[in-house]
């Protein structure tokens, strides 16, 4: 009988707790959303793989020597989130944002729920590094959210990087009842002049342009700001092809992998499963939402200066979560005039926001971190 | 008798062509499918009548403006 107590002991069955197979079912939920329902498959597969991996108990995946522990310093030390940012920069084309500047207005105003939630967050009783964490979620923005959680508030890294992703999912069902609420036929009817052409000359300086202004005025986004911009750089100076490709296809993917399995790591079942959890995905939600409104309300109060008038929906397209929310916007368009191609316009802002959520990233690191 | 043109309104790849010349159309009526960004666009008729003339084809890469077909009143 001894040895098979020993085997006993020495599986994973012993350690068991009731946690561990609530998490189980969550990595089954997160997969099953992205293979069934394709929510962000290229996030939530991995994670919600990792899930399991990491709640099997005495597996030691995040030991301090263990495998995911070792992925997961690419987050630690903040190295994964900009790479990914390098290859978002190479894949982003700037040029709605250039014809258009007014629409960096517009990325800004999207990021409303960003400070909704911060303070709600706040009343909550949330500490100020952990309400930032929360808040930064109605950016929509990934990898901001997890640069800006695991340097403020790690402990909630696993939340807020779930929360995010799962609203950035489900941007097709968040923003057209909030645009619909916010707008009337007539101005969802409203069609755009086309933007005007953008020459290389200013696709090349805008990067450049962007890094000082920005990275002059918030130092501490400059990780993310960065990256972004050289890998837009390596798109738009068309010398370094293979860079620019490479950054974005295997760079991109190779990173995408190690980011959703070491999101994994801060899943473990001790650490996640609080009442907080609960709070943190309201919180998200409502940043998300208030994060549409700001940007379509923005809109909406341009259009009274402005001569030619804005489809005041391309401000919900300001929350980020590129290229998604423009398509929504597209989409929505066109229910209202079928002859309606908003997606170029909605881009401008759409590009805009994700620099409006490194900013507000920034700003959050600089003034609490 | 007016002639309409109907115009790709931004950068793009045709997908489909759900017209054939000398078909008759209504305003608003899916002319063609094109992809944009990876999401495909109907094109819409800007007028009713015959169509007289495609200028794309599937699979064809067009640019903003590029016109793809005429209709005539």
């Amino acid at each position: 009988m001894e040895p098979l107590f020993q085997a006993w002991e020495k599986s994973g069955l012993e350690a068991l707790t009731w946690g561990h197979p609530v998490m189980w079912a969550l990595g089954l939920l997160l997969i099953y959303l992205a293979i069934r329902k394709q929510y962000e498959p290229y996030l939530l597969l991995p994670i919600g793989f990792g899930v399991i991996l990491v709640n099997i108990p005495a597996a030691g995946l995040v030991a301090d020597d263990g495998l995911l522990r070792i992925f997961y310093y690419g987050i630690q030390y903040e190295v994964v989130p900009p790479l990914i940012f390098l290859g978002l920069g190479a894949m982003t084309d700037f040029g709605p944002v250039i014809a258009n500047p007014k629409t960096l207005l517009l990325g800004a105003g999207a990021q409303f729920g960003v400070y909704v939630a911060f303070f709600g967050a706040l009343i909550l009783g949330f500490s100020l590094p952990e309400a930032a964490s929360i808040g930064i979620i109605g950016g929509a923005d990934g990898p901001t959210t997890i640069f800006v959680t695991n340097s403020l508030a790690k402990d909630l890294l696993g939340v807020t990087a779930v929360s995010a992703y799962s609203y950035m999912a489900l941007v097709p069902l968040i923003i057209p009842p909030i645009v619909r609420l916010l707008t009337t036929e007539n101005e969802r009817k409203i069609e755009m002049k086309q933007l005007r052409p953008v020459s290389k000359a200013e696709k090349i300086v805008f990067p450049l342009l962007a890094t000082f202004v920005i990275c002059l005025l918030v130092p501490k986004s400059t990780p993310l700001m960065g990256m972004l911009m050289v890998g837009n750089l390596f798109r738009e100076s068309g010398v370094v092809k293979r860079l620019s490709e490479g950054a974005q296809n295997e760079l991109m993917n190779i990173v995408t992998i190690v980011l959703g399995l070491s999101i994994a790591t801060t899943l473990q079942a001790e650490a996640f499963l609080k009442a907080q959890v609960l709070q943190v995905f309201i919180l998200g939600l409502v940043a998300f939402v208030f994060s549409v409104v700001g940007g379509t309300l923005l809109a909406k109060l341009m259009n009274l200066f402005l001569r030619e008038k804005i489809n005041p929906m391309i401000g919900a397209a300001g929350l980020s979560a590129v290229p998604m929310a423009a398509r929504v916007i597209q989409v929505e368009g066109m229910k209202a005039n079928p002859r309606n191609y908003l997606l170029m316009f909605a881009m401008g802002p759409n590009v805009a926001g994700v620099i409006g959520t490194v900013v507000a990233a920034g700003i959050f690191i600089s003034l609490i971190g | 008798m007016a002639v309409h043109e109907v115009v790709f309104p931004m950068p793009g790849k045709v997908v489909s062509i759900d017209v054939e010349v000398g078909g008759a159309v209504s305003q608003n009526d899916t002319l063609a499918v094109f992809e944009a960004m990876k999401i495909e666009m109907p094109l819409a008729a800007t007028a009713g009548g015959t169509v007289k003339e495609i200028k794309a084809a599937v699979g064809e890469m067009v640019e903003a403006d590029a016109l793809f077909c005429l209709i005539e009143d």
